[in-house]
């Protein structure tokens, strides 16, 4: 859910731009990291780990920590917590340690 | 091969005033900064800070991140590199390698290194503590407060210190529910003046709880339910003091550890402080590690807070540039101060931690007794 009111804060957002998640069409904004567009359309769950595919989302959130890493236009470990959002980007819930092709 | 006589790498509070006063003692400096931004985290602070006017007490630290950002950007001696992570170090020939957007390798010779890479959240060991739902508190904060969006509906803080207290009420802010916070400590680790804003919303404040476990919603596979038990007067859980709460999300806020990697590829003597917050670098009480040339400054110097991290990124300017030869005839002046303010933030009762870790750190040759 996005933040429309903020006793101190405004958010400038982008454009609203479309992609997708595991092939649903999701709304985001542009410019945006797309773990937060993810985290507005609902998706908590961003990959499984490698051994015992247990479901992840983000933990830090500035690119630290590895936990949020997804398949972004066949790419495999994207850190979507700080990759920004663009128009038509296709993103994938990633399963262990991904395939570098 | 890029040259400069300074490099900063890490443009947050230290780094951004590391080289603003390089470069007002008249040295070239790049900052290297791997978002597209500068600010560091000071861009999700809306608190106002405290402090003295000098550390911008009262004004809040999203202005403060604009204020220093506006300055170096405007200032000629400051090149600014944005979405650049600096990757490695190469100590035999000086040089840093840095990954620019993600998809280009730039070399980098700078004479002089200030780093202030900052501190990243610890975690905290419990079952199913992977669950997504589970975020660091910083994390929900750069989330609300960076991206304007929610992390979910009803919130259990793990610890009350400063972080967890200031979180706690940001998320409040933005209408979401605190169910409780709670701190494995006998007492409030953060100050009072913020746990006194979220108690006073009704927000309990729970002393000497922890988390036993988290349980996901069988479905979703996500966060449903915390459950939190209390410690005895010697932090062992009492069975059967188990309460179950019903949260979507659980911020951790136990405190945040040096980001120090390059530190150890230049070879810098590192010694564990747990005051300090893991693993920092031994330095001199002009903020230049055993590595001559590399100085740090902020979170990855010792954890501390933003306005002791300004003022230590500013004396590591100084001396990077004085140590070049660049001296206006006010920088031993300048020095002094800065230490002098160094010593005001950490005197009295809430500096002791910072005290006692410093005093393992500092190393000889210094008369360093902030």
């Amino acid at each position: 859910m996005r933040i429309t009111e903020h006793p101190i804060l405004t958010f400038k957002r982008g454009r609203e731009v479309e992609f997708t998640f595991n092939g649903k069409k999701m709304k985001g904004y542009e410019g945006e990291p797309i773990a937060a567009a993810l985290h507005d359309n609902g998706v908590r769950v961003l990959s499984y780990s490698k051994h015992l595919h247990r479901p992840r989302g983000f933990y830090c959130a500035i690119g630290n920590c590895s936990s949020c890493l997804m398949t972004v236009n066949g790419e495999p470990n994207v850190r979507v917590c700080t990759e920004k959002l663009r128009e038509g980007m296709v993103v994938e819930t990633q399963k262990g340690r991904g395939d570098i092709k | 091969m890029k040259d400069t006589e300074i490099a900063v790498i890490g443009g947050g509070p230290a780094g951004l005033m590391a080289a603003l006063a390089a470069a007002e003692m008249g040295a070239r400096v790049t900052i290297i900064d791997r978002n597209s931004r500068l600010g560091g985290q000071l861009v999700k602070q809306t608190h106002k800070f405290f402090g003295s006017e000098k550390e911008y007490a009262s004004v809040r630290g999203i202005d403060i991140g604009r204020l220093l950002s506006d300055e170096v950007l405007k200032n000629p001696r400051i090149e600014t590199m944005l979405d650049s992570t600096v990757i490695g170090y190469y100590p035999d020939d000086g040089v840093l390698g840095v990954e620019f957007e993600g998809k280009t390798f730039v070399k980098i010779k700078p004479k002089k290194v200030v780093v202030a890479t900052g501190a990243s959240e610890k975690f905290l060991p419990f079952e199913n503590n992977d669950l997504p739902g589970i975020y660091g508190a910083g994390a929900v904060q750069t989330l609300m407060n960076e991206h304007g969006v929610v992390p979910g509906e009803n919130v259990l803080m793990v610890g009350a210190g400063n972080i967890g207290l200031i979180v706690s009420y940001q998320l409040m802010q933005a209408k979401v529910n605190v169910k409780a916070i709670i701190d494995a400590a006998p007492c409030i680790g953060g100050y009072w003046v913020h746990a006194s804003k979220v108690a006073r919303l009704g927000v309990p404040i729970m002393t000497s709880y922890t988390i036993k476990a988290a349980y996901p919603n069988e479905a979703t596979g996500t966060l449903e339910r915390a459950v939190i038990w209390q410690l005895d007067d010697r932090w062992q859980p009492i069975p059967g003091t188990e309460k179950v709460l019903k949260v979507d999300v659980i911020c951790i806020s136990v405190g945040l550890s040096p980001l120090t990697e390059i530190l150890w590829q230049a070879g810098c003597e590192m010694k564990y402080v747990p005051q300090l917050g893991g693993h920092v670098a031994v330095r001199n009480e002009n903020m230049e590690t055993t590595v001559p040339g590399i100085y740090v400054a902020g979170d990855v110097a010792g954890v501390e807070e933003a306005s002791s991290a300004m003022i230590e990124g500013r004396l590591a300017g100084l001396n990077a540039a004085k140590s070049l030869g660049y001296d206006d005839g006010t920088y031993s002046e300048k020095r002094l101060e800065a230490i002098k303010r160094l010593q005001n933030l950490r005197s009295g009762p809430v500096g002791e931690k910072i005290r006692q870790g410093l005093a393992q750190l500092v190393s000889s040759g210094g008369d360093y007794n902030a």
